[in-house]
């Protein structure tokens, strides 16, 4: 393909640079929309049995951190703030502030994957996990065992997408170091941006969900 | 008798391949596999593509010798069940679901609209290395083992109880997966930000209409597939609780997320075809496709329609009786587009000057075999119908007469029409007529018996049958030998006609549409000077000049 | 057409939305509102959502184009959802 230079870089395919900018803008709205009926999947059956094991899903719900899971769902809605502002930053040309916002998004982000990993660790400790191990209060036990399985699941898929968020911006930090990005062209940082938003209002429907439910108990 | 095609207008010179062409721009294999030029990866999905059916069907054959005595010792049943399965796999991820639109749609999509690539090259070049390599891990899991769940995964059995590769075929199938999932956005960005100056939507071909309204489905259910054949191996590998009864899960819950992908799938595998058949039929009848409006918004209805019926494989599954009125009713609704398409294209051939190339012979058989399979889709979207011939042999039926007397007629139509355009080389037209006729008759010998065995009972997915059953299964096995010799012929030819074929000129059939007003075979950018699109090139009607030609062929 | 740049004023202004409504959905929950809880959670997710969508993701500013699909994927998401509990809703009933 062309060689990235300063200045736009148009691929052969081409007219303009308005076209390509637009061709791949709506490409990463068509590869969300794949990512929502991919989560979707996960969130149709999480309502399924939600409705059918409620008591189970609370009482699963309550061994989960509430504190840590709102600390999370703030750090994520930092990171995106601050991956707007790297767009920003890359829309007026400011090439500095652009490469301390994406490695802000990437600082913010690793918070985030660490406290869901010391999460994860818990969870094995407290045999909350799915497997043979599982200990839960027999009366509820399947239906939390349900519950468990949709908690990993969910938030294990949603991690995996963070990482690979992280590799893409990376991959923009090493293309800012490389001047690659200017007001003119800088197409990758704003659909890189789009995935990353779209991440974090995966989590703000999944800290509600698995975090929130029936609260008001004990 | 085999006579090859002459172009049409005499007293010009014979057509001459150009010097220079997308095939001969660059030699070696490197060339190849590293190429983001769409034609070349229509290509190399052809012949993956053609490997594939070679393989499902050889599972097909001995599932045929298998049935031809009511207890046979050819197999055992354990055997029997991973045929069944890898030949429905095999058929239907790595043959039906990327056929025309991975091979026809590449090659043509870009050059129907006028451009010179699709919007995402290189992407499109990773969704075919996807391909390649999630039909690696299948071919695997069937080399060392199998598997025998059926095509369906149906769980608990998949997920729990199956001994058998389950694993690594869902991994081949969910990478696969997301080969049609770049395909269907590679596809909708291309028609909404790639048409060439003039080219408005009301003047896209209607292939063009039918590739987009399956890209939607593309994009829209193969992530659910692919979330839902995770959970199984989730389940399988670490006991996640999600469609394992014993531990609280739902089978049924499975079986929702899987027909909401798995049945928009059937017409990501028909509505190409439908796209193919508009474009051969108007060629061949010389006459624009009637109800040009009717045609490409009856691809969207079908796309959307088709969403919402996925219940009508649940009907004797333990669904609720009120969620199965409501899908049987909107399965009656979605028939109603695909009939506009056959009303259509029958008005198209009214008072049309029709003629009989095989292109044309293989939409008629479309148009015929569809339509029965179609109305059978009727008999088994209808309640009390289904109760009695789910999972017989008449489900069989119904579905191969849509998949193979639709798709895959579509599909050879589609390879013979367009067959100059991509190699530059006419096929012996008398050798492709017969084998068409062969191919018709080899179909229906095997699977019209099929519609009368499930009508009188018999189980689909069984090795061995009562023996008042056999006398129609060896006339189904003995189709299905015709059909493969069918199948057989046109491989040879067309591999023949790649070196001996006659040239074939920029546009052998005088048929409309942007990719005949290039060489054959096109350049690597498609055309050579950029084209504006004007009322006379986009879907123009066939003059009366036009069909004096057509009686020179 | 150029593309709308953003102020960061505005992009301050929805994060600090963010947050409150974060801390909103949190402190409800401890609550018994009964079934209201659920919606209220679900009613402040989407508004959270909203703002991503419309403001961090341009789509206030966006073609036509992209609202049409940003619709498309959830309302697809809703018949998948919807069907499904069709059955599972009436499954004991009748």
């Amino acid at each position: 393909m062309s060689e990235i230079t300063t200045g736009s870089a148009l691929a052969h395919q081409f007219d303009d640079a308005q076209q390509q900018q637009q061709a791949a803008t709506l490409g990463m709205w068509v590869f969300l929309c794949t990512e929502v009926m991919m989560f979707g999947g996960l969130f149709t059956g999480y309502v399924v049995y939600r409705n059918a094991y409620f008591a189970g899903f609370a009482a699963a719900s309550h061994r989960l951190d509430v504190t840590l899971g709102a600390i999370n769902t703030a750090v994520l809605i930092t990171s995106s703030f601050t991956m707007a502002m790297a767009v920003h930053s890359a829309q007026t040309g400011k090439r500095t502030a652009l490469t301390g916002f994406l490695l802000a998004t990437m600082l913010l982000g690793g918070v985030f994957l660490s406290i869901k990993g010391t999460e994860y660790a818990s969870k094995f400790h407290e045999h909350l996990v799915p497997g043979p191990d599982f200990e839960f209060d027999p009366l509820l036990r399947r239906q939390a065992y349900v519950f468990i399985s949709f908690y990993f699941a969910m938030t294990g898929l949603h991690a995996l997408h963070m990482v690979v968020g992280l590799g893409l911006l990376g991959w923009l930090v090493v293309g800012t170091v490389r001047k690659r990005f200017t007001a003119a062209y800088h197409t990758p940082v704003e659909i890189v941006g789009l995935y990353w938003h779209f991440v974090d209002i995966v989590w703000i429907f999944l800290f509600p969900l698995l975090y929130l439910i029936e609260r008001h108990h004990r | 008798m085999s006579s090859t095609l002459t172009a049409p207008s005499p007293g010009t010179s014979a057509p001459q391949m150009p010097r220079v062409h997308y095939l001969n721009v660059d030699y070696g294999v490197k060339s190849w596999l590293f190429t983001t030029d769409h034609k070349r990866i229509a290509i190399m999905y052809l012949v993956v593509a053609t490997l594939f059916f070679a393989l499902g069907g050889t599972f097909a054959g001995l599932m045929r010798l298998q049935l031809l005595t009511p207890h046979s010792h050819l197999v055992q049943a354990e055997t029997y069940n991973k045929l069944f399965t890898m030949h429905g796999v095999t058929m239907i991820f790595f043959f039906l679901i990327p056929s025309i639109p991975a091979v026809l749609g590449n090659f043509l999509i870009p050059m129907m609209i006028g451009a010179r690539d699709l919007a995402f090259p290189r992407l499109n070049l990773a969704s075919w290395y996807i391909y390649v390599i999630g039909g690696l891990f299948t071919i695997t899991a069937a080399a060392t083992g199998g598997v025998d769940t059926g095509w369906t995964f149906y769980t608990p059995y998949s997920s729990i109880y199956a001994n058998t590769n389950v694993v690594l075929t869902v991994v081949g199938i969910f990478i696969t997966g997301f080969s049609s999932i770049l395909t269907g956005l590679n596809f909708i960005v291309t028609v909404h930000k790639m048409r060439a100056p003039g080219m408005t939507w009301g003047r896209l071909p209607l292939f063009v209409w039918a590739h987009y309204a399956t890209s939607l489905i593309f994009i829209l259910g193969t992530p659910v597939l692919a979330i839902t054949l995770v959970l199984v191996g989730l389940e399988r590998v670490f006991r996640i609780g999600v469609f394992d009864p014993a531990l609280g899960g739902d089978p049924l819950l499975f079986q929702h997320l899987f027909w909401f992908y798995s049945h928009p799938a059937v017409y990501i595998m028909i509505l190409p075809g439908m796209g193919v058949i508009s474009e051969v039929v108007a060629c061949f009848a010389r006459k624009r496709v009637y109800g040009y409006p009717f045609v490409a918004a009856s691809s969207l209805a079908i796309a959307v329609l088709g969403f919402l019926v996925w219940g009508h494989h649940m009907f004797v599954s333990g669904q609720s009786m009120y969620a199965g009125m409501v899908f049987s009713l909107l399965s009656m609704l979605v028939a109603i587009p695909s009939a506009i398409k056959v009303f259509n294209w029958t008005a198209t051939l009214y008072k049309g000057s029709v003629s009989f190339q095989a292109p044309m012979l293989y939409c008629f058989g479309f148009i015929g075999l569809f339509t029965i399979g179609g109305l059978t889709g009727l008999f088994l979207a209808t309640l009390g119908i289904d109760v009695h011939v789910h999972d017989t042999y008449f489900v069989i039926a119904h579905f191969h007469y849509i998949m193979v007397g639709g798709a895959i007629m579509a599909y050879m139509s589609g390879l013979h029409f367009w067959w100059p355009k991509m190699t530059g080389r006419l096929y012996p037209e008398g050798w492709a007529r017969l084998a068409a006729l062969i191919i018709f008759i080899g179909f229906n010998l095997t699977f019209f018996p099929q519609f009368i065995l499930g009508y009188l009972g018999m189980p689909r997915r069984y090795a061995f049958y009562p023996p008042e059953f056999q006398v129609l299964n060896v006339l189904s096995t003995a189709g299905a030998s015709i059909l493969g010799v069918g199948y057989l012929i046109p491989l040879v030819y067309l591999i023949w006609s790649m070196r001996y074929g006659k040239p074939a000129g920029p546009n052998p059939w005088s048929a409309k549409g942007l990719e005949w007003q290039t060489t054959s075979p096109p350049p690597t950018d498609n055309f050579i000077e950029p084209l504006v699109v004007e009322e006379a090139y986009a879907y123009a009607p066939y003059t009366p000049e036009d069909r004096k030609r057509a009686k020179h062929e | 057409m150029t593309t709308h740049i953003v102020s960061p004023k505005l992009y301050v202004a929805v994060f600090l939305m963010l947050l409150a409504l974060t801390a909103l959905t949190t402190f409800v929950a401890f609550f018994d509102l009964g079934p209201f809880n659920t919606v209220a959670a679900m009613t402040i997710a989407v508004v959270k959502a909203l703002l991503v969508v419309l403001f961090f993701m341009h789509v206030r500013y966006s073609e036509h184009l992209v609202r049409v699909f940003v619709v498309a994927g959830l309302f697809w998401l809703a018949i998948l959802i919807t069907l499904t509990m069709s059955d599972v809703l009436t499954r004991g009933v009748g």
